[in-house]
């Protein structure tokens, strides 16, 4: 009798606790649910504000009333954007600079992180130039003494300026350089029995081989000249030199911060077109939507190949 | 001789391959080092590094002397620490919970949304975020809901360090996170059945099993992240700032920006970006020595 009731009681006990335990757990799994849920959504918002926005009567926008749908639908926006040649000039700028660095320093790089992605005793300056090439990684002269270097070179209002001025892209050689190096010798090797020089091995054997790390740098690469404003700002003598980026910063985003009081910002309200700026946002973020899916793809690898060395 | 003129051939390849990049390093990323002669002088444009007069560490102790030197470090040391601990934490965080999600195609969902902010530059980003901080954005739309009353937020002293620090964790927590979910993944599922057997709750799963099998991945990075205690966020600052926050907000980058490039002052600005420089490089370089020492990390 006793022992019956130890038993039931032990027997209710358990069921308790696994009635608990997964009572907490669906409370738990609500909960994260909605942290994920909250955390998608504030990711998403800027893109969904600015489209928002851009595609509002110009009244509602610059009122406030546009939160988290578009209010009073208008594509007079658009339509005043396609009259501003001042801003396709700098689109076009971006375009050119982005294409062009691109496929410099894809071609750089990987003739680059060859030679030094052999041992020393193939290529005996190896080691010298990756120690060069790693303290440019992590140090330099500074802004200033670059933009008088730059100024020297006669780069202003240049394409090149906007393509080299960054300096080489230290970080994705040395990715290159560590990939190449995982690359087994034996590929190498059995075609130069088959008589290939080096220029063969490397496009024809080195390269098919590091297409994924290829895929990333260009990528990243693309992502890195399409966002890049600051060179823009100091190596251009106007505003019809300005990439994207700089055009916005100057045109949208330094309205919003100079140092008014409050009687000049409802002025400034008045004269403003958010409606208008937001247009202009939205459509510098088009390449970059465009790109997404691929850089979902094969960032997570360049990541991991960044990251995770023998 | 077949053997040799072949080597030779093969050596003349590889400095051709080397040269593009070797002339692009040396004069966009070497030559320019040679311009920090100027924080030894009082640089004159007209006269030029050849013919300027040289002052010695006159500059360095005229910065230092500087009341704004000693705010905009502080602001930097401030603003950077901050964003180098909430970045692991934060994102970490995130994959733990991430990881319980069970419905795969919601897991995906999430971490394809959460990677975007860090691919938008922040002149976009700071665009929009500056309209939804405005005096009619969002956010004051949302707290007038609770009585609170509107605010610039960004042109608010008090508040815009931890805005600049909360918003540039929320730009990069996505991107942060994706090398811990891969250490996570890397996690034997043998571990945590073992546990369950053993009858292990959950959270004490995550204690003893997770958190110790991404401890190395942590580190790593933490480390590696020392060198960032002076790097504050350029990009970031400049888009978001006004002069109404400097008190709060200046940091070494913008300030040798304004100095330089705006006041001219071309001596003075080279020394601050000097400092900033060689401090960075130094802390570089022992993160670089611990992360060997403690995880055998090697950058070639």
């Amino acid at each position: 009798m006793k022992e019956g009731k130890e038993k039931e009681l032990a027997l209710s006990f358990g069921e308790d606790m696994v009635i608990s335990r997964t009572k907490g757990r669906r409370v738990f799994v609500a909960a994260n649910t909605l942290i994920m849920i909250i955390l998608s959504l504030s990711c998403l918002y800027p893109l969904w504000y600015a489209l928002c926005l851009s595609i509002s009567d110009k009244a509602a926008a610059n009122s406030g009333a546009v939160t988290v749908w578009p209010v009073g639908f208008s594509l007079d926006s658009y339509q005043q954007i396609m009259g501003d040649w001042k801003f396709f000039n700098s689109f076009g700028i971006s375009v050119q600079r982005t294409v062009l660095g691109t496929i410099v320093t894809i071609f750089v790089l990987i003739m680059f992180a060859y030679p030094l992605s052999k041992p020393t005793s193939e290529y005996k300056y190896r080691d010298i130039i990756m120690w060069i090439v790693i303290f440019c990684m992590i140090f330099s002269g500074g802004t200033i003494p670059w933009y008088i270097t730059m100024m020297k070179y006669g780069l202003i209002d240049k394409i090149w300026g906007l393509v080299l001025s960054g300096g080489m892209p230290v970080f994705n050689l040395i990715l290159l350089v560590n990939f190449y190096r995982g690359i087994p010798k034996e590929l190498g090797e059995a075609a130069v029995v088959d008589g290939a020089d080096s220029w063969t091995i490397l496009f024809r054997i080195i390269v098919p081989c590091s297409i994924p790390v290829l895929a990333t740098i260009i990528l990243f690469t693309s992502v890195g000249y399409w966002n890049e404003f600051f060179q823009g700002l100091v190596l251009s003598s106007g505003d019809t030199h300005y990439p994207l980026q700089t055009y916005i910063k100057q045109m949208v985003v330094n309205v919003q911060t100079t140092n008014l009081s409050m009687d000049q910002i409802e002025k400034l309200d008045k004269l403003s077109n958010k409606s208008l700026d937001a247009a202009k946002v939205f459509i510098a973020m088009i390449p970059m939507l465009v790109v997404y899916p691929f850089l979902q793809k094969y960032f997570v690898t360049g990541i991991m190949l960044g990251a995770v060395k023998e | 001789m077949r053997q040799s003129k072949r080597k030779s051939r093969t050596m003349l390849s590889y400095h051709i391959m080397i040269s593009a990049g070797m002339l692009w390093l040396i004069f966009f990323n070497i030559v320019p080092m040679f311009g920090i002669v100027m924080a030894f002088q009082d640089f004159n444009p007209g006269l030029g590094f050849l013919h300027s007069k040289f002052v010695g560490l006159g500059n360095f102790e005229y910065l230092f002397s500087m009341s704004d030197s000693r705010r905009v470090i502080a602001n930097t040391f401030i603003i950077a620490v901050s964003k180098l601990i909430l970045n692991v934490v934060v994102p970490l965080t995130f994959a733990l919970l991430l990881n319980e999600v069970g419905n795969l195609k919601f897991k995906k969902a999430v971490q394809t949304v959460v990677y975007l902010p860090h691919f938008l530059s922040w002149v976009i980003l700071a665009s929009v975020l500056l309209q939804i901080f405005s005096l009619k954005g969002s956010i004051n739309g949302l707290l007038s809901v609770f009585g609170i009353e509107g605010k610039i937020w960004f042109s608010e002293d008090v508040y815009f360090r931890n805005l600049v620090i909360g918003s540039d964790v929320w730009k990069e927590f996505g991107f942060n996170a994706v090398i811990y979910l891969a250490a996570l993944t890397g996690i034997s599922p043998e571990l945590y059945e073992a546990a369950a057997i053993d009858g292990c709750g959950k959270l004490k799963s995550i204690w003893h099993i997770t958190l110790p099998g991404i401890a190395g991945t942590v580190v790593l990075l933490s480390v590696l992240g020392l060198g960032n205690v002076l790097n504050a966020g350029f990009d970031q600052v400049f888009n978001l700032y006004s002069p109404l926050v400097y008190s709060t907000g200046d940091i070494l980058d913008t300030w040798v920006f304004r100095m330089g490039l705006v006041d001219v002052q071309f001596s003075l600005a080279t020394t601050a970006g000097l400092f900033k420089s060689v401090i960075s490089f130094i802390l570089v370089v022992t993160s670089y020595l611990v992360a060997y020492k403690v995880a055998d990390y090697k950058v070639f």
